[in-house]
C-alpha cells in the first residue's frame, strides 16, 4: 500500500477507535496512540523520501497515486509529495500530537472534541498530499469546517461570535477560491482536448494571459485569507483568542499554512505571468501584514492576542517572500513556515497551560511566573526566543534567509517594502521582550499564584516535542533546506519562464 | 396498439394500480383497526418502488403525448425513494389517534400526487404536461390542510389552491400563446416551428412565470413559506422534496427541448431569477425562528442554486440538476425527518427548542448536523459534490460572477444553518428537549437518508450513470 494513504486512513481508524471508547481516559489514550502512530509514520515518509532521491529519482513528486474518481469530469484522486509537502506533513503531525497532548484535560464531551480535532487534521494531511484541484479543495473545506464547533463549544471569551467570524470569512475565502479555480480548470486545455484539475498537467500548459489576470487575484485571496493577508486577517486574532488550546495550536501552526502553501501551489505556480504582473498589489498588502501585525501585538494586553496578531505578522512574511519570487526568499518562506509553525504552537500551547492555572491572560495580572512555575517560564522564554529569531532556533534562520533573499531584488520598490518588513523584527523583539519581562519576571502579584503547580507530564511532552523541533531546524537547518530546494525547482522555473 | 405498449407506463400503471389496491383495502378493513394500513401501504410501496428500478422499456405513446426515456425513469426512481422515505418519516404521525379515521386518505391523497409527477415528468407535449401538473397539484392542497383542526392548516389549503390556481392560469395563458404562434402542443413541433416574435415572448414569459410558481423562485415565492408552515411537516417535506424536484425537471426539460433556439434569452431570465432567489431566500431563512419556515426558506434558496445547473444548458448541467435533486433528497429528507420526530415527540417546532439537545439526543442531532452541513454543501458530505457540478455547469458557460455570487450565497446559508448547529450543541438550556426512543420506521428513515448523504457524494458511477443519460446542446 502506498505510504500517503496512511495520513488519511490513520486518523479515520482513530475515529472508529474513539467512537468505542468509554470513558474519557480511553479517549485520550486512543488519540494519542493515532496521532503517535501518524508522527512515525511522517518520519518514516521522510526517510523513504530521502532514499528514493538517494536512490537517483528525480521526479517533481514522489509516491504518487492516481484513482479516476469522476471520469466525465476528469476528476481524480491524486496524490504525490515532494520535499516541501513532506515538510509540511511532518509539520502537521508535530502540532497534531503535541496538541493532543495539551488537550489531555479537555472534560467537557472529551469524544468530541478529539474527534473534531483529528477531523481537522484529516483535512489538512489530505491537502498537502493532494496533486487535483478538486481533492485539494475538498480538504481544504473538511479542515475548516470543525474550528467552527471546535471553538464554539469548547472556547473561551466570546467564543460564539468568534467561531462564526472565523467560519464564514474563510469560507468567504473558498468561494473566492472556487471561482479562481473553475478558471483554472475551464483554460486548462487551450488548445482543445481534456480539461483537468490536474496541478501537474496544468503546470505544463500556459493559461491564457487574460484568464490569468482575472483568476489569479481570487485564487491568491482565496488562499491568503487563509494566511491571513491584510485586510482579510480580521477572523485570525478574534478565532486564537476564543479557541481553546490545542486548537489555536493547530489553528496558527497548520492550518494558517495551508494559505501559503495553497498560494505558491496553486496560484503562482500555475499562473505565472499574472503572479509577476500582479505581485506589487500583494507585496504591498503583505507589508502591511507583517508591520501591522508586529504593532498590534504591541497594544495587546491578552496573551493569545499578542500571538495572534504575531501569528499575522509572521504569515504576512510568509506570504511577502514567496511574492519576491527568487530562490533565496522562496526558501526562507518555506522555513518560516514551518518554524512558525513550530513555535506558534509552542506559545499556544503554553498560554493554554498557563491559563489552565491562573485562570487570566492578561499580562497585567500576572508576574513572577519563573518563581512558580519554571519549567513552563522557561519554555516560554525558549518561545520567545525562536519568534525574535535568536540564532540556534529556526526563526532565526527563516527570517534571515526571507530578508537576504528579498533584498536581492535591485529595484527601489522592493528594497523600500523589505526594509519596511525588516522593521518587524526590531518591534517583534519590543512585545516578545514586554510579555516575558512582565510575566516571568518581576514580583508575584497574585498571592493565590504561589500554590500553583509546574507542568505535568503530559504538558512536558507536548511542550518538548515542540522545543526539539524548533532547536533541531534551529541547529541543522541545512538539512531542511535540502529537502526544500530540489521541490522548489520546478516552481522557480515557473516563474522565471515568464 | 397492443397491450405489450402500455408498459412503457409500468411506473404509473402500477402506482394506479397501488392506490386502487389502498383504496379497496381501506374499504375492507374494520374502522377501530385502521392502523394495519400503515405497513400495508408502505410495504405495498417498497415493492413498487423495487419494481420501479427493473429494466424497463421506454418509448413514445399516444402519438408522443407521453414519452418516457432511461432518465425520466432513473427521476421517477429517485422520487419514488423520497417518497418512500417520506412515507417512513409519516408513519409514527400517522398512527396518532387524531389521524385515525384519515389514514388511508393520506396514502390516498398522496400517492395520487405522486402519479400526477409521474405523468408530468414524462410529458411529451403541453396538454399532458398540463393534465400532469393539475393532477399533481390539487391532491396536495387536500394534503396541506390536512390537520384539519389546526386553522394555520386549513390556511395553508387554501393558500395554496389560490397560489397554484393563479399560476396555473398565467401557465396555462402562455401555453396558448406558444399554441397561437406556433399551431401545435407537442415539445417536438413546438420547437421546430420556433422563431422569437414578440408574441411568443411574451407566451414565454408566462410559462416562466407559471413554473417559477411551482417551484417558488423569488418573486414568485410568497405562497411557500406559510404553506410549509402551516402544513403537516411530512406534507411539508414532499413539497419542498418531490414537488419542487419534479417540477424543476420538467421545466429543465422543457427548456432543453422546446425552448433550445431561445437559450441566449432565457439564460438572461435566469440569471436574474437564480441572484434573486438565492439572496431572498437567504435573507428571510437568517431571521426564521420556527424550523419548518426556516426549512422552507432555505429550499427556496435551493432552488435558486437548482438553476445554475439548468443554465449550464448543457449535458453537464443536466446532469448536475438531476444528481443535485438526488443529493437534496436525500439531505433535505434528513433535516425534515429530525423536525418530524420531534415534532412529533414533543409538539416543538422552534429553534430555540433546540437548544442544547445535543446532550440529551446525540444521534437526532449528528444527523441534524449532518443534514445541514450536506445542505450547505460542505465536505464530505454529499450536498459538496452536489453544489460543486452545479457551479461547475455554470461556471462552464463562463458565467464566473454568477457562481461567485451563488458560493458567497453558500457562504450566507452556512451561516444560518450554523444557527442550528448552534442551539443544539452550543447553547445552553435547564430545560433541553427530553431524551426519547425513536420509533423503527423514523429510525429507518433516518439511516436511509444519512446512508444516502454519506455515499451518493463518493459514489461516483451514480454520477457517471446520470451523465450517461443525460442530454444538452
Amino acid at each position: 500500500m502506498n505510504i500517503l494513504a496512511l495520513f488519511i486512513i490513520i486518523p479515520i481508524l482513530t475515529i472508529i477507535g474513539i467512537l468505542s471508547t468509554k470513558d474519557h481516559r480511553g479517549t485520550r489514550i486512543v488519540s494519542a496512540i493515532g496521532m503517535g502512530l501518524q508522527l512515525i509514520t511522517s518520519v518514516v515518509l521522510i526517510y523513504m523520501f530521502y532514499a528514493e532521491r538517494n536512490a537517483g529519482n528525480h521526479a517533481d513528486m514522489l509516491f504518487m497515486v492516481d484513482y479516476m474518481w469522476f471520469e466525465s469530469l476528469n476528476i481524480h484522486y491524486l496524490v504525490g509529495v515532494d520535499g516541501i509537502s513532506v515538510a509540511m506533513i511532518a509539520l502537521t503531525s508535530v502540532v497534531t500530537f503535541a496538541g493532543v497532548f495539551a488537550s489531555w484535560e479537555v472534560k467537557d464531551l472529551p469524544r468530541e472534541f478529539f474527534i473534531s480535532l483529528i477531523v481537522l487534521a484529516t483535512g489538512v494531511f489530505g491537502f498537502f498530499i493532494s496533486l487535483d484541484l478538486f481533492t485539494m479543495f475538498l480538504f481544504y473545506e473538511v479542515a475548516v469546517i470543525p474550528m467552527y464547533l471546535l471553538i464554539g463549544l469548547w472556547g473561551s471569551g466570546p467564543k460564539e461570535y468568534s467561531a462564526m467570524k472565523l467560519t464564514l470569512m474563510l469560507m468567504g475565502g473558498s468561494a473566492l477560491l472556487l471561482v479562481g479555480l473553475f478558471g483554472i480548470y475551464f483554460n486548462s486545455a487551450p488548445n482543445g482536448g481534456q480539461l483537468t484539475f490536474n496541478i501537474l498537467e496544468i503546470s505544463k500548459i500556459t493559461i491564457p494571459m487574460e484568464a490569468q489576470r482575472f483568476f489569479f487575484p481570487f485564487t491568491f485571496i482565496g488562499f491568503g485569507i487563509l494566511g491571513a493577508l491584510f485586510p482579510f486577517h480580521t477572523w485570525s486574532p478574534d478565532g486564537h483568542a476564543s479557541a481553546p488550546t490545542a486548537v489555536s495550536m493547530l489553528h496558527a501552526g497548520v492550518l494558517m499554512k495551508l494559505g501559503g502553501y495553497g498560494c505558491f501551489r496553486v496560484a503562482m505556480f500555475l499562473m505565472p505571468g499574472a503572479a509577476h504582473e500582479l505581485a506589487w498589489i500583494f507585496i504591498i498588502l503583505t507589508a502591511i501584514s507583517v508591520v501591522y501585525g508586529a504593532f498590534g501585538a504591541i497594544w495587546q494586553k491578552d496573551l493569545k492576542y499578542i500571538n495572534a496578531y504575531s501569528s499575522v505578522s509572521h504569515c504576512g512574511l510568509v506570504l511577502f517572500a514567496l511574492l519576491m519570487m527568487n530562490e533565496t526568499a522562496m526558501d526562507g518562506a518555506i522555513i518560516q513556515m514551518i518554524s512558525h509553525g513550530l513555535m506558534t504552537a509552542l506559545f499556544f500551547a503554553l498560554i493554554g497551560m498557563i491559563y489552565g492555572r491562573t485562570h487570566t491572560r492578561m499580562i497585567n495580572e500576572m508576574g513572577g511566573l519563573m518563581k512558580i512555575m519554571p519549567f513552563l517560564a522557561v519554555c516560554y522564554v525558549i518561545a520567545g526566543l525562536a519568534s525574535l529569531g535568536l540564532p540556534g532556533l529556526s526563526g532565526f534562520v527563516a527570517e534571515m534567509t526571507i530578508f537576504v533573499g528579498a533584498f536581492q531584488h535591485p529595484d527601489t520598490f522592493h528594497r523600500v517594502v523589505t526594509i519596511l518588513a525588516c522593521s518587524s523584527i526590531v518591534v517583534t523583539a519590543v512585545y516578545i521582550l514586554r510579555v516575558v519581562g512582565v510575566l516571568l519576571f518581576g514580583p508575584v502579584r497574585n498571592d493565590e499564584f504561589l500554590k500553583l503547580t509546574d507542568a505535568k507530564w503530559f504538558e512536558k511532552v507536548s511542550t518538548v516535542t515542540l522545543i526539539l523541533a524548533v532547536a533541531f531546524i534551529g541547529i541543522v537547518p541545512i538539512w531542511l533546506s535540502d529537502l526544500i530546494r530540489l521541490s522548489l525547482k520546478p516552481i522557480l522555473d515557473q516563474l522565471s519562464s515568464f | 396498439m397492443n397491450l405489450d405498449q402500455f408498459l412503457i407506463m409500468r411506473h404509473e400503471l402500477l402506482l394506479i394500480g397501488v392506490v386502487l389496491l389502498l383504496l379497496i383495502a381501506e374499504v375492507f378493513s374494520k374502522s377501530e383497526k385502521k392502523h394495519f394500513m400503515i405497513p400495508f401501504a408502505i410495504i405495498l410501496f417498497l415493492l413498487y418502488t423495487i419494481v420501479g428500478f427493473l429494466p424497463a422499456k421506454t418509448g413514445v405513446l399516444f402519438g408522443g403525448m407521453y414519452q418516457t426515456s432511461e432518465l425520466v425513469i432513473l427521476f421517477k426512481n429517485i422520487l419514488n425513494v423520497a417518497v418512500f422515505i417520506i412515507l417512513l418519516q409519516s408513519a409514527s404521525w400517522l398512527r396518532k389517534d387524531i389521524n385515525h379515521e384519515r389514514i388511508s386518505e393520506f396514502y390516498i391523497i398522496l400517492l395520487s400526487s405522486l402519479i400526477g409527477m409521474n405523468f408530468m415528468i414524462s410529458a411529451g407535449d403541453f396538454l399532458m404536461f398540463y393534465l400532469g401538473l393539475e393532477t399533481a397539484t390539487i391532491p396536495l392542497t387536500a394534503l396541506a390542510a390536512f390537520d384539519k383542526y389546526k386553522n394555520k392548516s386549513a390556511e395553508a389549503g387554501i393558500k395554496f389552491i389560490l397560489s397554484s390556481a393563479l399560476s396555473s392560469g398565467i401557465l396555462l395563458f402562455g401555453l396558448s400563446i406558444l399554441y397561437g404562434t406556433t399551431g401545435s402542443i407537442y415539445f417536438t413541433e413546438v420547437a421546430e416551428k420556433l422563431v422569437a416574435s414578440p408574441l411568443l415572448v411574451l407566451g414565454f414569459i408566462f410559462f416562466v412565470s407559471g413554473m417559477s410558481f411551482k417551484i417558488s423562485l423569488v418573486p414568485f415565492h410568497f405562497w411557500t413559506a406559510d404553506v410549509y408552515e402551516g402544513a403537516p411537516v411530512n406534507v411539508t417535506s414532499f413539497l419542498s422534496v418531490v414537488s419542487k424536484g419534479a417540477a424543476a425537471f420538467i421545466f429543465m426539460v422543457i427548456l432543453f427541448t422546446v425552448f433550445k433556439s431561445l437559450s441566449n434569452m432565457w439564460g438572461d431570465v435566469l440569471y436574474l431569477l437564480s441572484i434573486l432567489t438565492m439572496t431572498i431566500g437567504n435573507l428571510f431563512a437568517m431571521r426564521q425562528k420556527n424550523m419548518k419556515r426556516f426549512l422552507a426558506f432555505s429550499s427556496i434558496a435551493q432552488a435558486g442554486f437548482i438553476l445554475l445547473g439548468i443554465m449550464g444548458a448543457s449535458e453537464l448541467g443536466m446532469t448536475s440538476v438531476v444528481y443535485f435533486v438526488l443529493v437534496y433528497v436525500f439531505s433535505n429528507l434528513a433535516a425534515f425527518g429530525v423536525v418530524s420526530v420531534i415534532s412529533d415527540k414533543t409538539g416543538l417546532e422552534s429553534m430555540d427548542d433546540y437548544n442544547g439537545m445535543y446532550r440529551t439526543n446525540p444521534k437526532l442531532s449528528l444527523i441534524m448536523m449532518l443534514a445541514l452541513f450536506s445542505l450547505a454543501g460542505i465536505p464530505p458530505v454529499a450536498g459538496f459534490f452536489g453544489k460543486f457540478f452545479l457551479f461547475t455547469s455554470a461556471a462552464s458557460k463562463g458565467y464566473y460572477w454568477l457562481v461567485l455570487i451563488a458560493v458567497l450565497n453558500a457562504t450566507i446559508s452556512l451561516y444560518y444553518y450554523l444557527l442550528v448547529v448552534k442551539a443544539m450543541f452550543i447553547n445552553k438550556n435547564d430545560t433541553p428537549i427530553a431524551k426519547f426512543k425513536s420509533t423503527f420506521t423514523d429510525r429507518l428513515a433516518l439511516i436511509i437518508c444519512v446512508a444516502g448523504i454519506f455515499a451518493i457524494g463518493f459514489a461516483s458511477p451514480i454520477y457517471e450513470l446520470i451523465r450517461s443519460l443525460s442530454f444538452g446542446f
